[in-house]
């Protein structure tokens, strides 16, 4: 496999997606080229650092107003 | 009967795990008109819903917008939700909705979500740069937030989107494809362009040698 040949079967890789024999022929490539090694660990690790962040806190203002909203809302449509 | 294991102190359930087992019971009772369950699910996704629309609309405002829609939608659909799917990935397509509309209004010549689309040189990018193990750790978790934030807001929405659905709110391709209505195919091209856009966007925070 080539440098092309894995870019082609590169989403289905990341995903574990791959049927076992092409994914040791890209394991193979990965082992010899140290540029689509860098590329394929560097994007597993974007979608890891994406994956793991953590949400931050609703500023306070905005919670307070989606909680109003709510309860204005909610209460009209139960009644 | 007769486990060998001993262990006086059970495990403590992951965040994800507590949500997957009280869920249907919240949900139930919501249904029902249990206005405080419905508040309990809320607070319990807010801050996921609100990161949602910021990222899709990249404005605080129209953010803050779709998601109060979105939660009020979900309440009162709530009668038509059958369970098929979690509730979470359920609320997550309603707030897609409502942040794409605030997207579209805002930007009206906005390249349609279902068009196809130039995904660019089809040869992997060169890179000859490492990470090094843990990059993320170089930054406080309010910094690292906001790089993130920062460089998925530079995305095209069409990536952006199909990104924070499948590796930020961890739905499945074909949840996706359901969602913004675009066909598998094109969504796996849409999330690995993101992704390798994304990479490159954050080597300049992660390369080994620094952060210029």
């Amino acid at each position: 496999m080539k440098c092309k040949g894995l870019f082609a079967e590169l989403a289905d890789y990341l995903d574990e997606m791959l049927d076992p024999a092409l994914r040791v022929e890209i394991e193979e490539h990965l082992a010899k080229c140290k540029n689509c090694r860098v590329v394929v660990n560097t994007t597993k690790k974007t979608i890891e650092i994406f994956c793991n962040s953590e949400p931050v806190a609703l500023p306070e203002d905005t919670r307070q107003r989606l909680h109003s909203a709510l309860e204005k809302r909610l209460r009209r449509v139960q009644a | 009967m007769g486990s060998p294991k001993v262990s006086p102190v059970p495990p403590t359930p992951l965040p994800s795990q507590v949500v997957k087992d009280d869920e249907p019971i919240l949900v139930a009772a919501a249904k029902s008109g249990d206005i405080a369950a419905f508040e309990t699910l809320v607070g319990r996704y807010e801050r996921k819903i609100f990161r949602l629309t910021n990222n899709i609309t990249q404005n605080k405002e129209d953010a803050e917008d779709a998601m109060q829609e979105a939660f009020l939608k979900a309440f009162e659909h709530l009668g038509g939700f059958q369970g098929n799917s979690r509730f979470y990935t359920w609320l997550v397509r309603i707030a897609v909705n409502q942040a794409l509309m605030k997207l579209r209004r805002r930007r009206p010549n906005l390249v349609s979500l279902d068009e196809e689309i130039d995904t660019g040189e089809d040869t992997i990018p060169r890179e000859v740069e490492d990470w090094g193990p843990s990059p993320e750790e170089r930054y406080e978790q309010t910094e690292l937030g906001s790089i993130l934030s920062d460089v998925i807001g530079e995305l095209d929405p069409s990536f952006r989107v199909v990104f924070q659905l499948r590796d930020i709110e961890e739905l499945s391709t074909e949840e996706t494809a359901e969602a913004l209505g675009l066909s598998i195919p094109a969504v796996k091209s849409r999330l690995l362009r993101a992704r390798l856009k994304l990479r490159q966007k954050l080597n300049r925070y992660f390369q080994r040698g620094g952060n210029s």
